[in-house]
């Protein structure tokens, strides 16, 4: 009951130290505000950079061509050998008859020539489709296809997929870093902007000593006013991600100057990223105020 | 208090080889000119300040072996009352001394039957609502005496408590005190004002550089200059 009691009125006191010293706490809660927009804007940007990342390179695909003399039961044989590599997500068989309706229906040149093609002329290979579940280990499942008897030929865009690996994995790392780099420059200058406040309340933190507070007495309402600080810093941010992200993403139809970058869906994207912005902002905000006050603390 | 010395690191010793008793209810003070040593002696009775030697015990505590993280011990036995009144300027009347009760936790009802009637004993149950900017010097100086004996302190600390009030405020200031005191408070007064010192027929201890000059028992100093 006295715990409760204590932690009750620890509370009210972070309140009311929120309120009395209602200038300062506006700064803080200023600071924090515009350092998680940027927050946010970056995390925002990174998460879909990734997540395009991530959508070209489930797109890459190993097209492995077989032997047009292959018989039903060979294309069976080399199905069953695919389907035993390791890495190996999914594989697809496409007839040659497939691909070529498809490649007359894509365009009207290619209709032209193709139509009068017979089953003989036609020199369209049947192929599998596979896709790999880790990009990187692509040339590996390449090779041991191209060894299964009756594959003529494997591609899946050699030196263009290692590139562009490399590439995401390069941006990937920015990203991590940049939102990394400004996470720390929040912390950094939010938990300096409480540390002012609460140092115009020094001798407020001095009387609190004389009369018998214990340091946690002391910490405990400070520590609290910093979550209070943070949170009432995040609120601003949070509407911006939810409010914006959602327009942004009408406004485009869901993607990003041409349909080949799509944006990630905001359900429940910004709802984790608005947790997220709250989160730093309530961390931050306490270890602002623990750092600060416990300067107080060591008479 | 038993070879109490003080040097602080500038060099500087405040007290040397000092040894006194304060009974329980005692109503002493403590006068000498600037620089004798007063404040030091009493900022060390509540561990704002540690002796460099010797032992000083206050209620059964040895205050000089406490901890940082412990001073709040003492503090809590022992009412302290500065002559800037030191109130959270914040608070109100009501909250500057229940925030002294509050820190231990007691039920709302409890600190409000006690904050009204430490509040009536000095004369400001009609002043709760009052932000300290409110209130004249003497007023804030017995919401600091109300603070400082709220939650029954055995032993009241006063620096200067009247210093920065006029003569008639002061005496009253004197007046609350006495009254306190003679609940069974030990009261413990720094001191310049000599008439005060003289009206009050007290236990008088004069200190100079650092050492007791004389120890007057009550009744014996208003007959005797220093």
């Amino acid at each position: 009951m006295k715990t409760f009691r204590i932690i009750g009125r620890n509370f009210r006191d972070a309140f009311k130290g929120v309120f009395r010293n209602f200038s300062l706490s506006f700064a803080s809660i200023s600071c924090i505000t515009i350092t998680l927009i940027v927050v946010a804007v970056s995390m925002v940007l990174s998460n879909n950079v990734d997540n395009f990342t991530q959508l070209v390179e489930r797109d890459v695909t190993i097209v492995a061509f077989i032997d047009n003399e292959a018989t039903n039961e060979q294309i069976d044989e080399i199905k069953d050998e695919i389907s035993t590599i390791n890495n190996v997500d999914t594989y697809e068989f496409r007839s040659k008859q497939n691909i070529t309706k498809d490649m007359r229906e894509s365009s009207e040149v290619f209709d032209s020539i193709m139509k009068n093609w017979t089953d003989e002329e036609n020199p369209i290979q049947n192929t599998f489709q596979i896709k790999v579940k880790d990009i990187e280990k692509i040339k590996n499942v390449a090779n041991q296809v191209e060894k299964i008897d009756g594959i003529t030929l494997v591609k899946y865009g050699e030196g263009m997929v290692e590139q562009l690996i490399s590439t995401f994995d390069f941006i990937h790392k920015i990203c991590i870093g940049a939102v990394v780099a400004l996470i720390l420059v929040t912390a950094f200058l939010i938990s300096n902007t409480i540390k002012i406040t609460i140092n115009s309340r020094q001798r407020e933190i001095g009387i609190m000593r004389l009369i018998g507070a214990s340091n946690l007495n002391i910490r405990i309402p400070f520590i609290i006013e910093g979550l209070l600080l943070g949170a009432l810093g995040s609120v601003i941010p949070i509407l911006t991600t939810i409010y914006g992200y959602n327009a942004l993403y009408r406004n485009f139809d869901g993607h990003l100057f041409s349909p080949f970058i799509k944006l990630i869906e905001p359900v429940p994207f910004v709802y984790t990223t608005s947790l997220i912005l709250l989160a730093i902002g309530i961390a931050v905000g306490m270890f602002g105020s623990w750092r600060a006050v416990r300067k107080y603390l060591k008479i | 208090m038993t070879n109490v010395k003080k040097t602080y690191k500038t060099g500087v010793t405040a007290i040397q080889n000092l040894n006194l008793t304060i009974s329980k209810g005692d109503f002493v003070f403590i006068i000498g000119s600037t620089g004798c040593g007063k404040s030091t002696l009493i900022k060390m009775l509540y561990r704002e300040e540690k002796p460099t030697s010797g032992q000083i015990i206050v209620g059964g505590i040895d205050v000089g072996k406490l901890r940082n993280g412990k001073v709040y011990k003492i503090r809590r036995k022992i009412g302290v009352v500065f002559q800037d009144y030191k109130l959270l300027p914040k608070s109100t009347v009501y909250e500057n001394v229940a925030f002294a009760l509050e820190i231990f936790g007691l039920p709302k009802d409890e600190i409000h039957a006690k904050v009204l009637k430490v509040l009536e004993l000095v004369g400001l149950k009609n002043k709760i609502k009052n932000y300290p900017s409110q209130l004249s010097g003497g007023e804030q100086q017995r919401v600091a005496i109300a603070r400082a004996i709220v939650n029954g302190p055995k032993l009241l600390i006063c620096d200067e408590p009247t210093g920065n009030l006029d003569p008639t405020t002061g005496m009253e200031i004197m007046e609350v005190l006495e009254e306190i005191n003679k609940l069974g408070t030990t009261i413990i007064m720094v001191t310049h004002d000599i008439n005060i010192v003289k009206k009050m027929n007290k236990r008088v201890i004069v200190l100079d550089s650092g050492r007791v000059l004389k120890d007057y028992a009550k009744g014996t100093y208003s007959n005797e200059n220093i």
